[in-house]
């Protein structure tokens, strides 16, 4: 089961070129926060919910700096898609997240999903399906920290952290130190594991 | 490939973990997060068929499937072609042909759900076969055991009764052991299996030695309806020495919890002030057995291919 938190750089480490690095990955949450708090208008009512792993990470970080910047506290949690996937009927079944969704709950609330790569949009499909049967948000917005295009269904990011053009064949990692013991986004040559992003 | 639930032996430790963790999410989303249903097994079918009676299993399995949005056929034997003289294969053929994709089975004759899994496509499920295995309820008492106790691994697990008919203690003792629980077996003589040394456990005649070194004491029934013979002496007799009152309750140290796979007889091997107790979990375990059952088929049908379970045969 742990095998879902950990994702190896697959293929040649060294042929993986980083894109951002260290402080590049916090000055870029730094600024979807203060979009964030512009878009929402200080964030009242806003609840994040971040997909995990590293959605949930970077939904804690953005938490985080919101309320370093403003003082506002957002009611923060987790999302987890697996059971909404359209994709589960091709792999066998794989463990669940954890799902957290603040006391509160989601209705009239502003949800802003959370994930590292935007690439099909298939996962904020899902995940969309399953705010659904959690409740009815006012509105849902999505954060991304990396958006690498190739989209296959009617979707797009409301804060986007870095477009990153990008070929099918390469994969995208998003490293958070909270997960991964360092914060960085690498581009990788194709590889047959996942590639970044879910397809 | 995997594809079966049969024993809890076909379980390693890796699958029995990934069962209670799935399970434990699921409970959280439908429980906390009060999601009613899950779209997960949307077109899948999973046929009850249910040849011995059942209350709790059978509708546990039933709501897990449906909390999945899987399609359910109920099948007991009463009232089917089986009270005509239809065979135990022909019956399951019958509903493959139908189009299911798991059964879920409870049969009066241990080894049935193997012997079944050899000629159907679809995953099987052991619900209870005769005194061989019910894998499920190990499942989910080792799920009550880690949510109120927050472990399994190193817990003394003390299972009392008559364990010689019993498909739960067999099931519990190989999935407990997979755990890394220390389990012993306390019963009379008589209500003990031959080739009992063999299994990964201990054993005693002794109830009130073993209950002061117990985190977990599991009452079992005596079911007398798989008795030819005179076991025991009277039932009172059985119930001072093997039943657990009120007084035999305090010797239990603070944390200890007391299960019960039920149907229970109250008066005999549990005191109904006991089974109603802050200690008992009997109630938790039935709540607890829908998630378990969820993760379970959840696993076995929600992917391409299962990912717990035991090979074909």
């Amino acid at each position: 089961m742990s095998a879902a938190h950990v994702r190896p750089v697959t293929g040649d480490p060294a042929a993986a070129r980083p894109v951002l690095q260290g402080p590049e990955v916090a000055r870029a949450v730094d600024r979807m926060a203060h979009e964030l708090l512009e878009k929402t208008r200080g964030g009242a009512d806003v609840v994040l919910l971040g997909i995990p792993t590293r959605g949930t990470t970077l939904a804690r970080r953005l938490a985080a700096r919101v309320h370093a910047f403003e003082g506002v506290a957002i009611p923060t949690g987790s999302l987890d898609i697996t059971l909404y996937r359209d994709d589960l009927r091709l792999k066998s079944p794989r463990a669940l997240e954890e799902t957290d969704v603040p006391g509160d709950g989601i209705d009239d609330r502003l949800v802003v999903l959370v994930d590292d790569v935007l690439f099909s949009g298939r996962s904020v499909r899902a995940a969309l399906d399953a705010l659904a049967d959690l409740g009815r948000p006012r509105a849902v917005q999505l954060a991304v920290l990396v958006d690498r295009g190739h989209r296959e269904l009617p979707i797009r990011a409301d804060y986007v952290g870095k477009n990153i053009p990008t070929s099918l064949k390469e994969t995208v990692h998003v490293m958070l130190t909270e997960d991964d013991g360092q914060d960085a986004v690498l581009i990788g040559p194709a590889d047959t594991g996942r590639a970044g992003g879910d397809r | 490939m995997k594809r079966h639930l049969l024993s809890a032996a076909d379980l390693t430790l890796e699958d029995a973990t990934l069962v209670l963790d799935t399970a434990t999410e699921l409970a959280q989303l439908t429980e906390r997060a009060t999601v009613k249903k899950l779209p997960t097994l949307r077109g899948r079918t999973v046929v009850n068929l249910f040849f011995e009676d059942s209350t709790r299993t059978r509708t546990s399995f039933e709501l897990a499937a449906k909390r999945l949005s899987a399609d359910v056929i109920n099948f007991s034997a009463k009232g089917s072609s089986v009270s005509k003289g239809e065979t135990l294969k022909d019956t399951a053929l019958t509903l493959e042909a139908m189009g299911s994709d798991a059964v879920v089975v409870r049969h009066s004759w241990s080894g049935a759900p193997v012997n079944l899994s050899r000629f159907i496509r679809g995953s099987v499920i052991n619900a209870g076969d005769g005194t061989h295995e019910h894998p499920t309820q190990a499942l989910l008492d080792a799920y009550t055991m880690r949510q109120r106790l927050g472990r399994v691994e190193g817990l003394r697990v003390t299972i009392v009764g008559d364990i010689l008919h019993s498909r739960v203690a067999r099931s519990n003792v190989l999935l407990l052991s997979t755990l890394g629980a220390e389990v012993t077996l306390v019963a009379p003589p008589t209500l003990l299996p031959t080739g009992v040394d063999a299994w990964p456990c201990a054993v005693s005649y002794d109830l009130d030695a073993v209950l002061p070194k117990s985190d977990v004491v599991m009452m079992l029934r005596v079911q007398r309806e798989r008795m030819g013979a005179a076991y025991f002496p009277s039932t009172r007799e059985y119930s001072r020495r093997y039943g657990l009152d009120v007084r035999r309750a305090q010797a239990l140290s603070d944390d200890a919890i007391v299960m019960h796979p039920g149907p229970m007889v109250r008066g005999m091997e549990i005191a109904a002030e006991v089974a109603d107790g802050l200690r008992s979990t009997i109630v938790d375990q039935v709540a607890n057995g829908v998630s378990v059952r969820m993760a379970v088929l959840y696993l076995l049908l929600g992917g391409a291919e299962p990912a717990i379970g035991s090979d074909d045969q």
